[in-house]
């Protein structure tokens, strides 16, 4: 009051003249505790209020753990197709026509050259005779054979590659370097196949990422309604609190700890979910790789990515529920 | 302590509901605020409370100009001022002692000095012991006090209420003025919105009348 306001200064440094001591009286230790029993009570009286209300909770809940169990299922998906050609591929063979002029020693002979490289686990010669005796008795074109003068087929080297070459790259780097062995007339490998599979792939991991960034968004938009409807029913109980000074990090802080917890409990749930659905058909699934050989198994959730699901709804819990209390808290004004 | 300097509030809907209100109250002062209704009571405890903000003029609490305190410097003026309603605004779901404590709790006190100074406040209000119990369970002018306890257990340096008898009969209002007048022998200032002429005159203090917005007296 004593103070004079100079009219030439348009508005006066209130930053400055307006104390913000933000946490006042006791000592350094129990200011401290102080701010952690207000974290402690904010987290656990969050859960209260949930658990108080279980059918809502359940409700909330079991919307998200679907949308989020949804996303991780198609995660799965991928994954163990991945995992599915992986060892479909491991077992491509490159077949090696030599040219008719190379005989059975020579073919011998450039069998050892190539199995120097270590990129190569495994060669097999199949020779002009016994080729001639599998494809008489594959495909039933033997009469036809038998009239031909002489053996037309070639010797055939069967090139099995390391499974660290199992990709379409490699294969095909692979393919060419066998390419450039004079007594190699063509080199063949069924790459249409896999370049289809690995396409699929691509495609169903781009399918996967829309679905679960759109999954990620209901689980948003979800966690900061609940939030909302909460803030709403407590609306006395901040209009009071902020009439006795509190700021609205203060009045947010319980808030935001309830969508932690609807987040958390989320992606435990679709923790459970992802798991059931994996155990009924895990059962089939090894069925069907034993008539396979046996070489493919289901892949679960590992401990990594377990962690990470419930790392992530409990932060889209958050962060929903901070975008709502961000814009709502403002509107909220004592009358 | 608190200052208006030509203050207006204008309402788009209502058009001007305070014009030109200037006024001081010196720190530890105890003044009534009076008039009709609609004559600009509330809009006046809203300015005061930084509720609503003034249209034109300054207003000054403490020696600071807060008519254009920020939002987020709100909160911590707000902790200056004790603020009493006719409503009590109490939380029904927490205990007496909670709801003392909400202004300490939100101004990051520990826990010990919390219980110490919920009970001086309620000591002071005369209502120890009943630390426990809940506002419903309580008469309306024992909600009162608790709200008076609120108000008071931070120790700001004015408190300002809101009808604060307008819901209690005479002997209770004549026990909550008593408790008003010994904050203000304690030197805190104490602003008291009121439209009871027959306990206003009998408290025998500064009184603001407000007329259709306007400062008439005082």
């Amino acid at each position: 009051m004593k103070r004079a306001v100079k009219p030439v200064k348009p508005k006066p440094q209130l930053r400055q003249e307006i104390p913000q001591n933000k946490i006042a009286g006791g000592d350094f230790f129990d200011k401290l505790h102080a701010y952690r029993d207000l974290h402690a009570h904010a987290l656990f009286s969050s859960l209260g209020r949930l658990v108080d209300k279980p059918f809502t909770t359940a409700l909330t809940v079991g919307v998200l753990a679907i949308s989020i169990a949804l996303a991780a299922c198609f995660y799965l998906l991928v994954e163990n197709l991945e995992q599915l050609t992986g060892t479909i591929e491991s077992s491509n063979q490159i077949s090696l026509f030599l040219k008719d002029a190379v005989t059975e020693a020579e073919a011998r002979r450039l069998v050892e050259k190539i199995s120097k490289n270590h990129e190569i686990a495994e060669i097999k010669l199949i020779g002009k005779a016994q080729a001639l005796t599998e494809f008489k008795a594959n495909s039933g074109l033997d009469a036809a054979l038998d009239a031909l003068e002489g053996n037309p087929l070639p010797v055939v080297l069967e090139v099995l590659p390391t499974p660290a070459q199992s990709n379409v790259d490699a294969l095909k780097r692979l393919q060419q370097a066998l390419l450039q062995y004079p007594e190699v007339d063509e080199a063949q490998m069924d790459m249409q196949w896999l370049e289809r599979m690995q396409s699929i792939i691509r495609l169903a991991e781009q399918a996967t990422e829309s679905i679960s960034i759109l999954l990620g968004l209901g689980v948003l938009f979800i966690t900061g309604n609940t939030i909302r409807l909460e803030l709403h029913n407590r609306r006395e109980e901040v209009v009071i609190a902020k009439l006795v000074g509190a700021t609205n990090r203060f009045i947010q802080r319980p808030f935001l700890y309830g969508g932690f917890w609807i987040g958390f409990l989320s992606g435990v749930a679709a923790w459970f979910i992802v798991t059931a659905i994996m155990l009924l058909l895990w059962r089939s699934v090894e069925n069907l790789s034993l008539l396979y050989e046996g070489s493919f198994h289901l892949r679960f959730l590992d401990y990594g990515e377990s962690v990470f699901l419930v790392l992530l709804s409990s932060g889209l819990g958050v962060a929903g529920s901070w975008a709502v209390l961000a814009y709502q808290l403002r509107q909220l004004r004592p009358e | 302590m608190l200052k208006f300097d030509n203050v207006s509030k204008r309402y788009s809907e209502a058009g001007d509901v305070l014009s030109n209100i200037s006024f001081h109250l010196e720190r530890g002062e105890m003044a009534f605020l009076t008039g009709h209704s609609g004559a600009g009571k509330s809009t006046l405890f809203k300015l005061i409370a930084l509720i609503e903000r003034a249209s034109r003029g300054q207003i000054y609490l403490g020696g600071h100009n807060v008519s254009h305190a920020q939002d987020r410097q709100i909160p911590f003026l707000r902790r200056k001022m004790g603020l009493i309603f006719q409503d009590f605004k109490l939380l029904q779901d927490r205990t007496v002692f909670d709801n003392v404590a909400l202004p300490l709790a939100v101004a990051g006190y520990g826990h010990h000095e919390i219980a110490r100074k919920v009970r001086a406040a309620l000591d002071k209000v005369g209502l120890s012991g009943k630390e426990k119990k809940y506002p419903l369970t309580l008469s309306g002018g024992e909600q009162q006090r608790v709200g008076i306890a609120r108000a008071v257990v931070n120790k700001p340096p004015m408190i300002l209420a809101d009808e604060p008898t307008g819901n209690l009969d005479p002997e209770l209002a004549a026990e909550i003025m008593t408790l008003f007048t010994r904050f203000q022998q304690v030197g805190v200032t104490v602003l008291i919105v009121s439209h009871d002429i027959a306990l206003i005159q009998k408290m025998d203090r500064r009184v603001l009348t407000l007329d259709h917005g306007r400062l008439v007296a005082g």
